[in-house]
């Protein structure tokens, strides 16, 4: 059993804390908001100036003047607040916003992120990628194990242009949840039914194993969505 | 009688010449002055410096001027992979771009506007965007030296305005706007709607008149609006 992208979601959204402060990338990040505990407080911010981001805007109620990063109309939710970048970005470089959870092209085993530029990429743009890896405390990494063509994107060392050195915190995919510490990588959960030799062999850099190493909490399908495939 | 107030985009964008550097505020197409922009592709300067978040999109606005071969280099942050007018120039080699983080681009230009003469920031230390920069440890960490910037001209948008050229801001519409509005030389605003002097209340007023030089009023051109699906893949 692997997770969906609503699964890999849906385990990040578990660790989340109780008044974070939370920016989330696009792709699997920007699926965790539906997947939060009940009663559980979390502030998403987005990088274009909202504190308090709420759903996507329902088919014609959308606002022209409310967007998120990814350009996509969202809602504020009550107790929201909007500001200009300069602002939005003192709250990212200045390590106010707690929390950030992004996608990525690679991550090393000493932290390094690469998510803003493959090589031989034509045309470039990083937006704010990398003041998000330098200032947020606690950058989580949500990602497919692999890439489409089975390749690992955990590694030794980063191949593609950094992001941001030794940033990543913690790693969640669809195979396993990795903490990034100063000895290296730490498996601390597995995908339903896998094994920890699993994982490693879907994995270039080394993984210790940590005591309590456990199966994730994942349902099979939660509201109605598969969270296991 | 102070009236900042001109009666078309025409006329706002009228002074600008050949060669300029030129703030364009937005996020996409939120608070983007595309009518100011659209004028100015009527008005014909060329050779220009575009300083702006994105990119633009296709033949529109900012997209439209790069398109029509205006603009000579482009400071950006996100030129996103739909900018398919900056995407065509680029790519033969007829536009230089300076790839700026997000929070760096807007730092440099707050310290354009508040007069500072740069700042440094851990963004970038130890990537390619930071060849070549002085590099500074502070407190055991790597800065890197950041520049100011300033602009012959900046275009931006805001909700309303009074001919004073105090402007509010609607919802996320200030993005870089704000910021913008204090770093270059002449300041010319596209508005929803202008009001009364009063029509603004002091606590209103997020971006007080002493920025504006030119504040213009038009309807919202239809075409901005075009709402997009979300959860898209990484």
């Amino acid at each position: 059993m692997t997770l969906s992208r609503e699964g890999i979601a849906y385990r990040v959204a578990a660790d989340l804390p109780e008044g974070s402060y939370v920016n989330l990338g696009i792709g699997i990040p920007s699926l965790i908001p539906s997947f939060l505990p009940d009663g559980r407080e979390v502030v998403f911010h987005s990088e274009n100036g909202i504190l308090g981001v709420g759903p996507t805007a329902a088919p014609g109620e959308e606002d022209p003047d409310v967007v998120n990063a990814s350009k996509e109309y969202v809602t504020l939710l009550p107790g929201s607040s909007v500001f200009d970048h300069a602002l939005s970005f003192t709250m990212i470089r200045g390590g106010h916003i707690t929390h950030a959870v992004i996608g990525a092209i690679e991550v090393a085993a000493n932290g390094d992120l690469a998510n803003w530029s493959v090589p031989g990429e034509k045309v470039p743009g990083v937006g704010g990628a990398m003041d998000l890896a330098f200032g947020i405390p606690n950058l989580f990494v949500a990602m497919t194990h692999v890439t489409s063509k089975g390749r690992p994107k955990i590694l030794n060392a980063c191949q593609c242009p950094l992001t941001a050195p030794r940033c990543v915190r913690r790693i969640y995919t669809d195979l396993a949840v990795i903490d990034i510490t100063a000895d290296g990588l730490l498996l601390r959960e597995v995908a339903p039914g896998l094994d920890p030799a699993a994982v490693q062999a879907k994995t270039e850099a080394p993984l210790q194993i940590a005591a309590g190493c456990r199966e994730m909490d994942v349902p099979a399908t939660w509201s109605g969505v598969a969270l296991r495939v | 009688m102070i009236d900042k107030t001109m009666a078309s985009c025409r006329e706002a964008v009228a002074t600008v010449f050949d060669g300029a550097r030129i703030m364009f505020g937005g996020f996409g197409d939120v608070g983007m002055p595309g009518q100011l922009i659209e004028a100015l592709r009527d008005q014909g300067a060329t050779d220009l410096v575009a300083i702006s978040n994105g990119a633009g999109g296709g033949g529109y606005a900012l997209g439209g001027l790069i398109q029509d071969g205006r603009v000579r280099k482009l400071m950006a942050s996100f030129p996103s992979p739909r900018a398919a007018a900056f995407r065509e120039r680029y790519l033969k080699g007829e536009l230089e771009l300076e790839l700026i983080p997000q929070g760096t681009l807007v730092e440099r230009i707050r310290a354009g506007g508040a007069g500072l003469g740069g700042f440094y920031t851990p963004t970038g230390a130890g990537t390619a965007l930071a060849e070549g920069k002085e590099i500074r440890v502070i407190d055991g960490r790597e800065y890197v030296f950041e520049g100011p910037l300033k602009a012959d001209f900046a275009f931006i948008k805001a909700h309303r305005a009074d001919r004073f050229g105090n402007l509010s801001f609607r919802r996320t519409m200030r993005n870089f706007n704000q910021i913008m509005a204090t770093a270059a030389t002449t300041v010319i605003v596209e508005v929803d709607e202008i009001v009364p002097a009063g029509g603004l209340s002091a606590e209103e007023i997020h971006t007080p008149g002493i920025f504006i030089d030119r504040v213009v009023a038009v309807a919202r051109h239809p075409q901005l609006f075009q709402p997009r699906k979300p959860g898209g893949a990484a």
